[in-house]
């Protein structure tokens, strides 16, 4: 089933030649009637009965031409994610990963802390892993983004993806996201061979159910792969 | 949080003037200033994004030092070549700080002005100078425990949390700014400033007047130096004591020594007379001891932070040891 539309959210294919990945497609297990879908629901059912709390949001200037605000103080953002260019009206204190679960229904990248601490909410920007907790969007027009939604391509598993489901990388899923995403960046990155290298480049991921053995060596299968 | 507005600047002047007009804040990568503004810590009324200004660049100068520009990322200047190869202390302090992400994300500039981790300082429900000048200071009878034994006064005795500073002290770095009366240049040494009665005045930028470029001086050959973080964690974690050493040691004396500390002080704590009890002195354990003891003569323990001092000394002399054993 659909998800309801936003009304705020305007989304146009970029040139990359790719059809755009359906519901259907990228959660096939959920069925006509997921779960996501109902609290959407509820969350647009609570959206509606709600006053506005931006009565005293400020001008702003902004990067693009203006039309009338629908929000008070939003300003239009285009955000490209994983190859879709997305235009959503936002204020400019909405960050990276409010602008992504609240706005653009990209609920992959998760919310632990929002204070730059656990790095359930690690994206790339131009390739590299930053906290989009701790960046408004508004920065991060003309930036390449690539949330966990991105990796996988044609139905495949990315390998890092495909790594913690070898090497049962998680407990209860929640930081998995963003451990995938710190990994899928460090292969890029010029850290040792070793597992304590790995776990000094995976420190800024945060796994409460302590499934840090397993994210290793998850990280350590993808690594010698790339490497192989 | 609070709304502000919002722009973007282009150019080193029309960020200096938006920011002096507006009172506002520069961005570059969001780490502190995001993080506090989510607590209604900072409340800027405007805030100028400067990431679009070409200072992002590591140029080697015509004297052989190293200029670094205000946007280098923390994880840029870390990989460098010449960093890694010349100025070994600041690659390693700044891998020793934060995470990968938060390293891809801060800046040079923002670095050196990171705010303090102190709780009170981050909590609005306590008291603190630092925060709201004049409402007191929650830490002096708190849970003091990462606070600072040196350089504290009676209206705050907030750690500086940076690690890249400290090493920037041991090698003697000069701030360049840009600000609406001009450039000006400052030696780091003199650049913050101790808390006294006036903790909210952490250094001294004037408002709206931008850190531009840090340089480092060339360091003589056969220079040695090396960082040395201890901390709760064997990551990701701010420091309780760290240890800064640049330094020259020639027929077994030491010929020049530049020391500072981290997490200690209320500022990235550069120590003279650590300097002075190691110069032309044999480097051997004795004189360690000597420069450790005279560092941490001037500190002040307070009820939950005594362990420091010595965690200071021992980092030191196993920083000395480390840089003068034979190669």
């Amino acid at each position: 089933m659909d998800q309801p539309k936003n009304p705020l959210l305007d989304t146009q294919e970029a040139d990359t030649g790719k059809k755009p990945t359906t519901d259907q497609e990228r959660e096939p297990t959920l069925g006509r009637f997921s779960r996501r879908s109902f609290l959407a629901q509820l969350g647009a059912a609570g959206v509606a009965a709600t006053a506005s709390p931006l009565a005293h949001a400020t001008e702003t200037e902004a990067p693009e031409k203006e039309s009338p605000p629908r929000v008070p103080g939003a300003v239009p953002v285009t955000l490209n994610i994983n190859g879709k260019e997305y235009r959503v009206r936002l204020e400019p204190r909405v960050t990276l990963l409010d602008a992504l679960r609240d706005h653009l229904q990209l609920f992959g990248t998760k919310k632990g802390c929002d204070h730059g601490q656990c790095g359930a909410c690690t994206v790339h920007v131009n390739g590299r892993r930053v906290n989009s907790c701790l960046s408004f969007a508004i920065m991060h027009q003309g930036d390449k983004i690539t949330t966990i939604e991105g990796l996988a391509q044609n139905g495949q598993l990315s390998p890092v993806q495909q790594a913690f489901l070898d090497h049962d990388g998680f407990q209860c899923g929640y930081c998995t996201p963003g451990q995938i995403m710190s990994a899928t960046a460090l292969l890029h990155e010029p850290i040792g061979p070793d597992d304590n290298a790995v776990r000094a480049a995976m420190s800024g991921n945060i796994c409460r159910c302590g499934a840090y053995n397993n994210i290793v060596a998850a990280v350590q299968q993808a690594r010698a792969r790339k490497t192989a | 949080m609070q709304v502000f507005r919002y722009s973007q600047a282009h150019t080193v002047d029309a960020a200096v003037q938006n920011a002096a007009r507006s009172g506002g804040a520069f961005i570059a990568g969001g780490t502190t200033l995001v993080d506090l503004m989510k607590l209604n810590v900072l409340q800027p009324q405007s805030v100028v994004d400067i990431n679009g200004l070409p200072l992002d660049r590591i140029e080697t100068l015509p004297n052989g030092g190293l200029r670094i520009g205000a946007l280098v990322r923390n994880s840029d200047l870390a990989s460098n070549q010449t960093v890694q190869q010349q100025y070994a202390v600041l690659s390693q302090a700044l891998l020793s700080g934060a995470s990968p992400q938060l390293r891809n994300m801060a800046t040079t500039g923002g670095n050196l002005l990171q705010k303090t981790r102190c709780y009170y300082y981050r909590d609005t429900n306590y008291p603190c100078n630092k925060r709201q000048p004049g409402s007191g200071c929650a830490a002096l009878d708190g849970f003091n425990r990462i606070h600072a034994v040196l350089g504290g006064s009676d209206h705050c005795v907030a750690t500086h949390p940076s690690d890249m500073a400290v090493a920037m002290m041991a090698l003697e770095a000069t701030v360049h700014t840009r600000g609406s009366k001009g450039e000006r240049t400052i030696a780091l040494d003199e650049f913050y400033l101790v808390p006294g009665s006036t903790p909210d005045r952490e250094n001294l930028l004037l408002p709206g007047e931008l850190i531009t470029h840090v340089t480092l001086p060339a360091l003589a050959s056969g220079t040695r130096s090396v960082y040395l973080k201890l901390r709760d964690r064997a990551q990701y974690e701010f420091a309780l004591a760290s240890s800064a050493v640049v330094i020259n040691v020639s027929g077994g004396a030491v010929q020049r020594a530049r020391i500072a500390f981290g997490g200690v002080g209320t500022k990235p704590w550069r120590s003279r007379e650590a300097e002075n009890a190691l110069e032309g002195q044999p480097a051997t354990s004795e004189t360690f001891h000597r420069a450790a003891e005279a560092a941490m003569a001037g500190a002040k323990p307070l009820k939950y932070n005594a362990f420091k001092i010595e965690l200071a000394k021992r980092a030191l002399i196993r920083t000395l040891t480390e840089t003068t054993q034979s190669a």
